[in-house]
């Protein structure tokens, strides 16, 4: 492997990292915080492709916008959709164990499914990056990379740090942190737990939202996508302690380098090494990487 | 030693499930050839999660790879000899969950689900990947095993009817077993574990060996389910690993009532009918294709309203009649059937 | 007289958890036909030394010698199999199961046979045997029917007790075995406690004043995971570091 390549890898590696990282955390952060395992997580991802591809001549037609203004219109319904899914259905979870969680959450995946399946429909679909970022730019002599991927990274950097802001600058953080640790205990000082949860839940919800839509352009928008990219969520939040966004963030980073590399390197088994990664993870420290905080 | 009402409930089962190929159809006995396997696979898990409190979201890998092994030991030109291909299906499943368990076993409660998912997910990839699977098209089993005694052909699986037998036969001796198993020494120390692991620690029982045991055991089983469904149908497909097929088995099991044995045929029965039902052009005529909406709305309702499941129905109906809440709300060691 | 014959032994035992300290070169004895208690102000580490006593971790450093060997990295099971018994604080009993079934599975730990999957544990003569006197021990044959979880927080204390005795220990770690019961199963628990005492080697960690007073042979007091005085009843009562502990600094 030639420097160009190994350095067009490891871009590619930070890219694929920071979107797992940006889907990984809205799972962590929903299970840390109000201790729901949410299968349907990886939905909300596909839920942002498709509307990436659905939404944008709607709003060109409408708003004569283009991707910006689909991303943005994307994330309000995103909102909306944690705001009245957290209401309607996840608020009967908290209290429930996980394997009921788990089960319910897995029949609201094959409700999604189906959803999106007389929305939408089943076929593959491709979004077009927006032109001004749709070039690519030279590296060394010969090869080149795709300018959108340098964007998604850069994206999903600036969401990552903007989060980081949230939790531990703002009173909104204080609070949403302090609720993961003694949820009694942040009711009895007045604060509204219930809207606080719905909150945290909307953002768990964007944000996926958000990382499907940008990714969009570069995985193409295709029904089995949430599942895939759900399995490798669920393996970033083991690996990286549960409800631990330091954890997930080293996860997915580890997990995009293998996975990336791994295709290039050991393509027949690629698909197996993220998972032999784990296995070896678990073996030193069976409670991930960090644990919760 | 088992409670009177259940006892009669499997026995008429069984009976009446001996009794069905009398009247039924060619479709009939092969979908209720087909309930009965998954039922087999059910009552595996059941085993794992239901008397042992380890969730496992990852069974499916357990009884694909018994399939896949009947496939892939079966000799290509001849039929293979039964007494030799099933047990070595079982076995080869029952390595896996060896593998599995003993690096799963590590981990507790969520991470526990979410490890055994990952590692049946490595096993689908596995078979879907390389060239060891056959790919996604699957594989052929080109002849059905049979048991041969000197020349003469005592069991051929080829024929429906015979293979109807052969899989009600090795249901009741799977429920058989587990009975027994649950009701022996090993089978408490495993209700001991589910209900007070640090208590069963206190007083001296190494609980890691008996966790280990009850996966192999229980992997073992969800292979022969598998061996019977390669058999079956004559073909395997990499999607017999998927975590649909994990979900589902954990839907039969919670459906028909976790902690009993009789549960897992309700649930492997009730999941498979209402997919039917939801299938059934008949009924739904073009929506029927959207047929996992229904499935999953009454997944939904099922945890959601039956949270012992529907052997918890009669007493539901019960005390709804009567208007009484019952505090008693645990088992007792007469009745895990 | 003979020497008193120590059963369970901790030798300069330390815990750390990170920068905390919670146990900090502990030793202790535990001799058969002794109650010895522990007692101290919250968070002294009390628990802590308890759990490593049992076995729940091991100790940074420090040793524990049970019977004369050295158990330090031995599991908590396999200190119980050796011997060794313990209650917990916070009831730990099965609670979906009956009293009998509690007793009888905890007996069961001392004749496993987990290969004979084809025999009844019900029917296993051992285990009920032991179940049905240690249950007539103390005091809950009456109610061997019932289900665990539904007892009285007293009943169940005294379950808690009755499963550590069903495995036939010789050192018994009592964890707050009064912690939230009466007057009257107070005297009924303590005067169980004289009757194992001959037997057995008791470690009995408590926040009752009177009880401990009452029935222990040998204090040791914890401050801050330390043995500020180890000593007869009554020569504790009358420490002055005790009473500071407890009581604060006496005022001019």
């Amino acid at each position: 492997m030639d420097l160009a390549t190994f350095f067009i890898q490891c871009l590619n590696s930070l890219q694929y990292g920071l979107l797992l990282f940006l889907v990984a955390s809205g799972l962590t952060l929903i299970f840390g915080i109000m201790g729901v395992i949410n299968l349907a997580h990886g939905s909300f991802y596909m839920i942002g492709a498709y509307m990436a591809y659905a939404l944008a001549p709607l709003v060109a037609s409408t708003f004569g916008g283009g991707f910006f203004a689909t991303l943005f219109v994307g994330m309000v319904l995103a909102v909306l959709l944690g705001y009245v899914l957290e209401w309607a259905f996840f608020s009967f979870l908290y209290e429930r164990e996980h394997l009921q969680q788990v089960l319910m959450t897995y029949g609201l995946i094959l409700v999604f499914e189906e959803l999106r399946s007389l929305i939408v429909g089943d076929d593959v679909y491709g979004v077009q990056a927006p032109p001004w970022l749709a070039g690519t730019i030279p590296l060394g002599d010969v090869m080149t990379y795709p300018v959108y991927r340098i964007f998604i990274s850069v994206a999903c950097l600036l969401l990552a740090i903007g989060m980081w802001l949230v939790f531990t600058r703002t009173r909104l953080g204080m609070m949403i942190r302090a609720g993961a640790t003694n949820r009694e205990m942040v009711q009895a000082l007045g604060v509204d737990i219930k809207f606080l949860y719905r909150v945290v839940f909307a953002a768990g919800v964007a944000i996926a939202v958000f990382a499907g839509m940008v990714a969009a352009p570069v995985s193409s928008v295709y029904p089995g996508m949430g599942n895939q990219v759900l399995i490798i969520c669920f393996v970033v939040v083991v690996i990286g302690g549960i409800g631990s966004i330091r954890g997930a963030l080293l996860a997915a980073l580890l997990i995009g380098i293998v996975d990336t590399f791994g295709k290039v390197v050991f393509p027949q088994a690629a698909g197996v090494l993220v998972y032999v990664l784990m296995a070896l993870i678990l073996l030193w420290k069976p409670d991930g990487l960090f644990r919760a905080g | 030693m088992i409670a009177r009402a259940p006892l009669l409930f499997v026995t008429a089962a069984f009976a009446l499930l001996a009794a069905y190929p009398l009247v039924a159809g060619e479709f009939g006995v092969d979908l209720v050839a087909k309930i009965m396997i998954y039922a087999i696979f059910a009552l595996s898990l059941e085993l794992l999660a239901g008397s042992t409190g380890l969730v496992c979201f990852g069974h499916a890998a357990l009884f694909g790879i018994g399939a896949y092994a009947a496939v892939l030991l079966s000799p290509q030109n001849e039929a293979a000899a039964l007494h030799w291909l099933l047990p070595a299906s079982v076995l080869a499943a029952a390595a896996y969950a060896l593998f599995m368990g003993a690096l799963s076993l590590r981990t507790k409660g969520v991470y526990f689900i979410m490890v055994t998912l990952a590692f049946a997910q490595m096993a689908y990839y596995v078979i879907h990947d390389t060239p060891l699977g056959g790919g996604t098209d699957g594989i052929y089993l080109n002849f059905k095993p049979v048991l041969t005694l000197g020349g003469t052909t005592l069991l051929n699986l080829d024929l429906p009817e015979t293979f109807y037998g052969f899989t009600l036969a090795t249901l009741v001796l799977v429920f058989c077993f587990l009975a027994l198993l649950l009701r022996s020494r090993f089978g408490r120390a495993l209700a001991g574990i589910k209900d007070n692991e640090q208590r069963m620690r206190a007083t001296g029982f190494s609980t890691y060996p008996y966790k280990l045991a009850a996966f192999v055991i229980s992997g073992g089983i969800a292979g022969l389910a598998g061996f019977l469904f390669a058999v079956k149908d004559g073909v395997v497909n990499p999607e017999l690993l998927s975590w649909h097929l994990s979900g589902s088995v954990l839907i039969m099991i919670i459906l028909g009532g976790l902690g009993h044995l009789r549960g897992a045929l309700i649930g492997a029965f009730a999941f498979v009918l209402l997919q039917e039902l939801f299938k059934s052009e008949a009924i739904f005529g073009n929506f029927a294709k959207h047929w996992h909406l229904g499935l999953g709305l009454t997944i939904i309702a099922c945890v959601a309203l039956l949270p012992r499941g529907l052997v918890g129905l009669p007493q539901l109906i019960s005390q709804r009649l009567s208007g009484t809440r019952s505090l008693r709300d645990g088992d007792s060691p007469d009745e895990p059937a | 007289m003979s020497p008193p014959e120590v059963l369970l032994r901790g030798i300069e035992l330390t815990r750390r958890w990170g920068g905390l300290v919670a146990v900090d070169r502990v030793s202790l004895e535990l001799a058969r036909g002794s109650v010895h208690a522990v007692i101290g102000t919250n968070g002294a580490g009390k628990s802590t030394l308890i759990n490593l006593l049992s076995g729940e971790y091991p100790p940074s450093s420090g040793r524990v010698e049970l019977l004369g060997q050295d158990v330090s990295n031995w599991s908590q099971p396999r200190r119980a199999q050796a011997g060794l018994g313990r209650s917990y604080q916070r009831n730990t009993i099965y609670a979906n199961f009956s009293v009998f079934e509690n007793c009888r599975l905890a007996a069961q730990a001392r004749l496993q046979r987990p290969w004979a999957w084809w025999e009844s544990a019900q029917r296993c003569p051992a285990s009920r045997e032991k179940a049905e006197a240690v249950l007539q021990r103390t005091g809950l044959y009456p109610m061997r029917d019932r289900q665990a979880g539904l007892l009285s927080h007293g009943q169940k204390r005294q379950l808690e007790i009755a499963m550590c005795l069903a495995t036939d220990p010789q050192v018994l770690l009592l964890d707050e075995p009064l912690a939230g019961i009466g007057p009257e199963e107070t005297d009924r628990m303590l005067e169980l406690l004289a009757e194992l005492r001959p037997g057995h080697a008791i470690l009995l960690v408590e926040h009752d004043m009177d009880a401990v007073f009452r029935i222990a042979d040998r204090i040791t007091v914890m401050v801050n995971g330390t043995v500020i005085a180890s000593d007869t009843p009554e020569s504790i009562r009358s420490n002055a570091d005790v009473q500071t502990a407890y009581l604060g600094e006496e005022q001019p």
